[in-house]
Parts: C-alpha cells; structure tokens; sequence
C-alpha cells in the first residue's frame, strides 16, 4: 500500500503557525485534495510532503516510513506546480527524460517511457516541440507526465489548473481524474477552488487558517459540514443568527421560529444554515412571507433572492418551473436546516417547523408542513 | 465628433495640404530612420574613409586616393602590435576573472538572504560614483607599495574593477528572474542542488550571463585612463596606444586604430547574437 500520513504536522514562519497540528490519512490511490482559502497552509503542508519545505514538528510517513529526512530528490513523491513547469531550454522529450536520465536508464528504456508517458497525456507528437510552442493545458500535462515518467509513490498538485481558462480547467480536471483512475496513484491536489475538490476528488479536506477543519467525501462535506467554517465555505448556504429558547423548545432568529428540540443550553447563541435548494417557495400562506428582491436567471435554475421582514435576505434556488418576478410576495419553506451552536456537533432537522412572529412577538401559527 | 474631424481635416487642406497626402505620413518614419542612421553611422563612414584615404584634402567629399599605406604604417609599428597584444590578454582574463568571482556572489545575491545583502550590492555601483581619475590616482599608490604597478595583474586589477558592475548586477537580476519552481521541480525528478544548479538554473541563465560577459569584456578592453597610470610603460594597451597614436601621428592612423578597435566588440556582439539565436531563442527567449 502506498499510504500516505501526516501526523501532528506543524510549521511555522516567524510566530505565525502556517500549518498547526495537521493530521492526515490518505489512502493507497485515493485522490485527496486540499481546499480551503488562500494562506490556510495548504500549499505549505504540500511542499512539506514533496520535501521542499522542513517541518518543525509532526511526522510524513509513506507506505509506512518516514521520509522526514529525505531530501525532495530522494523522496518518492513527484510535484506539479502551479506555473513555470517545463524547463525552457530543453525539448518536452528532455523534459520528460530528465529523471530517467539521473536514474541511469539505458537510452533504449528512456525512449519507451517517455513514448508511453506522452501516450498516457495524450500528446504523442508532442515529443520534440519545445515547451514555448505548446499551449498552458499542454505545458501542465507534460508536467503531469514528467512527474508520472518515475512511477512515484505519491503524485503531489500543486493548483496545477489554476492559470488555465475555465473551460480548459473543467476539460483538464476530467483528464487528470480519468489518469488517475488509470494508473491508480495516490494523488494529493491542493486548490483553492471547491469546485475543482468537488468533482475531482474522492475526499477533501478542507483547512482554514493552518488547521484540519474537515476531511470526507464531497458528498458528506456538502451535506454535513462539521463546522460554521466549512458550511460556509462549501457550496452557497444561507446563515441566520439566532438563540435557543429552552422554554419554548424552539430556535428563535429575529421574528423566525423554529421548532427545535436540542440540547443546548437556555439562550444558547445558534447559527442555522440552509442551503438555497433546501429552500421552497409555496404560493398560498403555508412558510414564513418573504418579497423577491432579486432573480437571476442561471439556465437550469433561478437563483432567487428574497427578503424575509424581521428575518433577512435569504438566497433560493428554483428549477424556474414557478415564474418569479422582482417584488413579488411569497412564502417559503425549509426542507431541511443544520444548527450550528459553540461546543456540540451540528445538529440537522428535517422538515422544520417554520414559525413568523408578528410585531408583538405573539406566534402566528402558520401550516409548516413542507 | 464628426464636426471637428471635417473641421481638421479642411484645415489638412490648406497650407499643411500634404499632411493629408498617405505616402508622406507613412514615409515620415523612414525619413526619421535615415536621419537617426546617418547621425549613428555618418561618423563610423567618414572612419573608415578616412583609414582608407591616400590623399584626402578639403573641399573634395572624398579622399582623392584610396591606399592602405596607413594600415602598414600601424602595423609596422612595434608598440602598436604588443598593444593589441596586451589588449588581447587582458580584457579576456580579466573577464574571466570577473566572472568567477561576481557569478557566485550574484547567484547568493539573488537566492539567498543575508545581513547586509541590500548594502553590499549596492557598494559595487561606488566604484563607478567617483571621480575615476582621482580613484585611480590614490590605488596606484596602494599598487605602488603592493609592487602591483607595471605590472600585467596591477593592469588587470584595475580594469577588474569596471567590470564588477555588470558582472554582479545584470546576473543576479537574471538569476532572480529564474521561478524557483524550476529548479524544484528537478530536485524533485531527482537532481542534486549542484544538479539542479549546473543544469538547469546555468543553462536557463545563460543568455543574462553572456550579455554581463560581453559588456564586461568591453567595459576592460576600453579602460584607458587606470591602464594608462597602472601600466604604462610596460603595458600599454589599445585604448592607450590610441592616445599617444592622435597625438602623434596623422589623422588615418587614428582611424586605422579606431576600425581596429571596433573589431573585437562587433565579432563579440555578432557571436552574442547568433549563440542567443540558436541555443535560446528557440527555447522562447527573446533578447
């Protein structure tokens, strides 16, 4: 298995701890990708896995050793950066031989891997241009193939795609996954980008500000979020401040109620987040009223804003079946809500109970059933 | 808008009517290149005329007699030919010289940081804020005690010290312009620092270090005023042989030394640029 852990990794530059405590358990060919924020050490704990950068504390094991005193050149681990790859004055092929040659292949070896390695990107005739002459998609897959060309143990990407336009992106990201899947190797993909972690990756773990905030699959990083941070960064999610009533067993924000039974404690402060999907407008008077502030039309879907009174500015989105029109009045439903209070694990209610208070703070019962 | 576009262009019409005319704006840069040429050029003409001319009295535009009586004249003369000589050996070693000493300390200077970084690369532009003359005066008395003086290091020595410039500033700003990346990204497949160094971040170099190595071997092959107080009489080298040769001789020989002169910056330049084409452009350097 060629595994990779970091365990209690720890950097700092000057008093600042650019990655503090980060522990990590990638799998034996598993595409993990590191997302978070710029300046949250995800670059720095990548640098540390490839050797460029020392640790001051914490462990890198693969396949079980540590590798901590290896120096990059002896560690079986191959980067792709960011930008300024390819090495000017050689020809790709000399790119891409260049290992091959430190290693002492015999040139009859070099020239079928190199053969083989450009087949696997996709551009055989590649092979004697010079880097210049090729285009930033093609510069990166060389760069993906000189660092495949050794066989290493852990493929590390460091915001390969990121210089690219967006649809060169998408189109490269879909390759790469398709590569990886192909040669199985264990890939660690720092990016800035949650998209690009969505689709690429099979976990992601997500740091803010040199720490470990999260590590799953998309889909449970999406649907469940551990904390404020990653629900906020994650995908588009509606916030509301709030407070627990105990004696009243319901989360109150401004003139929103919702049935809530919990744990916390009376008067508890409390987030609750929703993501825009999970938020249905109904015609009739069921939900809580809200006015539509603003519409915008995305192709398959609407991205609808509208204004609670007492509540704020909530963002909706809708298939466009139901026509939406700027000033409109509605009313809206959650489907589903986190809650998210200081010292508990989020708690998640399905179907909530939607209460608006008038003025007078007296409830208006109003149908919540979705 | 269109109002003062007809507006200028019936004034075009009047007594600046040709303005309007398409073949007089286009051949206006043309003109301006000719006379920016015969600016540059008009001196180096009338050199070589004059290095040529048998006879060349005024008001004739040119010599009455073509002869290469002058470049026997130079060539004839002893110190002449040992001046070329000593030129020959000097400027190449101490290009040399300052190679290996400044292309370390630019790669430090561009890599690294270290107290007093900012101020000691900015000491190297103090040789060339003083007065050279007098500079030149106070070492020839330290080269006087040294026993340095007439001799081919004190020579050397002297004209170091106006290479330093371009030896440690233009390379360690090439240096600086090399990503890191590069040079990480073979450590990575697998290269050694010194590896990665000599193959990778050298090569990439190369064109920046060329160019300090031409201006440097130019900056020493025209040093007269320290080579003149440092070497003479024992080694005079080209530039100085060019003053007591105005000074002494009729004016072809003059330009029959000057053409002389010229000759290694334009086979150097010439060289300079076919390795640039070659080795690098292709590589997507442009220079």
């Amino acid at each position: 298995m060629a595994g990779l852990q970091l365990t209690n990794l720890t950097k700092r530059f000057g008093t600042t701890a650019a990655v503090y405590d980060f522990s990590l358990d990638v799998h034996d060919g598993e595409l993990m990708c590191l997302l978070g924020p710029s300046g949250c050490g995800k670059t720095t704990t990548l640098r540390m896995i490839g050797g460029f950068i020392t640790p001051d504390g914490g462990d890198i094991l693969i396949e079980g050793h540590s590798v901590l005193a290896l120096p990059p050149e002896r560690r079986p681990t191959a980067m792709v950066f960011q930008r300024f790859n390819l090495w000017p004055h050689m020809t790709v092929t000399d790119n891409i031989a260049f290992g091959l040659r430190l290693r002492r292949l015999p040139a009859a070896a070099i020239h079928r891997k190199v053969g083989e390695t450009l087949e696997l990107v996709g551009l055989p005739h590649a092979a004697g241009k010079w880097p210049h002459q090729l285009s930033g998609g093609e510069q990166q897959r060389i760069a993906v193939a000189r660092a495949l060309v050794l066989e290493p143990k852990i493929l590390l990407l460091d915001e390969p795609f990121s210089n690219l336009d967006a649809r060169l992106r998408v189109r490269m990201r879909e390759e790469l996954k398709t590569l990886q899947r192909q040669v199985g190797i264990t890939t660690v993909f720092v990016t800035h980008d949650q998209e690009e972690a969505l689709t690429l990756a099979d976990r992601i773990a997500v740091m803010n500000k040199g720490v470990m905030e999260q590590v799953d699959t998309p889909g449970v990083l999406y649907r469940r979020p551990q904390g404020l941070f990653v629900a906020d960064f994650i995908g588009t999610m509606n916030l509301i401040q709030g407070r627990y009533h105990r004696d009243r067993g319901a989360l109150v924000s401004g003139r929103l109620s919702v049935a809530g039974p919990g744990d916390w404690p009376d008067g508890a402060t409390v987030t609750l987040a929703f993501r825009p999907e999970d938020v249905t407008v109904a015609d009739g008077t069921a939900g809580i009223p809200a006015q539509v502030r603003r519409v915008v039309n995305l192709g398959h879907y609407l991205e609808v804003t509208v204004d609670s009174p007492g509540v704020g500015t909530i963002k909706v989105f809708t298939d466009g079946q139901q026509p939406m029109t700027e000033g409109q009045h509605v009313h809206i439903h959650f489907r589903r809500l986190l809650v998210y209070a200081e010292g508990t694990s989020p708690a998640e209610i399905d179907k909530p109970r939607l209460t608006h208070l008038d003025t007078a703070g007296e409830a208006v019962e109003r149908s919540s059933s979705v | 808008m269109s109002a003062v576009s007809a507006a200028l262009r019936q004034r075009a019409g009047g007594l600046f009517w040709f303005w309007s005319v398409g073949a007089f704006r286009r051949s206006l840069p043309v003109l301006f290149l000719a006379g920016l040429a015969a600016f540059i050029l008009g001196p180096l003409l009338s050199l070589i005329l004059w290095a040529f001319a048998g006879r060349w009295f005024y008001p004739a535009l040119l010599p009455q007699e073509f002869s290469l009586k002058w470049w026997d004249v130079v060539f004839g003369n002893r110190s002449v030919v040992s001046s070329i000589k000593y030129s020959l050996m000097t400027a190449p070693t101490v290009t040399l010289l300052s190679a290996l000493i400044c292309l370390p300390a630019a790669y430090a200077f561009a890599r690294f940081q270290f107290p007093g970084r900012r101020f000691l690369l900015l000491s190297f532009l103090s040789a060339n804020s003083f007065p050279k003359i007098g500079l030149y005066i106070s070492i020839a008395t330290l080269f006087y005690r040294l026993h340095l003086m007439t001799t081919f290091w004190g020579v050397v020595l002297i004209q170091l010290m106006g290479t330093l410039l371009f030896m440690i500033w233009i390379p360690t700003g090439t240096f600086r312009g090399i990503n890191r990346s590069l040079e990480e990204a073979a450590r990575d497949v697998g290269a050694s620092s010194a590896r990665t160094f000599f193959q990778i971040t050298l090569p990439i170099a190369m064109p920046g270090l060329l160019v300090a190595g031409l201006f440097a071997f130019l900056a020493a092959f025209d040093e007269a005023q320290g080579t003149l107080i440092v070497g003479s009489p024992n080694y005079i080298t080209m530039p100085v042989m060019m003053y007591t040769l105005v000074l002494n001789y009729p004016q072809p020989v003059g330009a029959v030394f000057s053409i002389l002169l010229t000759v290694p910056s334009l086979v150097l330049l010439l060289l300079a640029q076919r390795l640039l084409r070659q080795g690098y452009l292709a590589a997507g350097y442009t220079l």
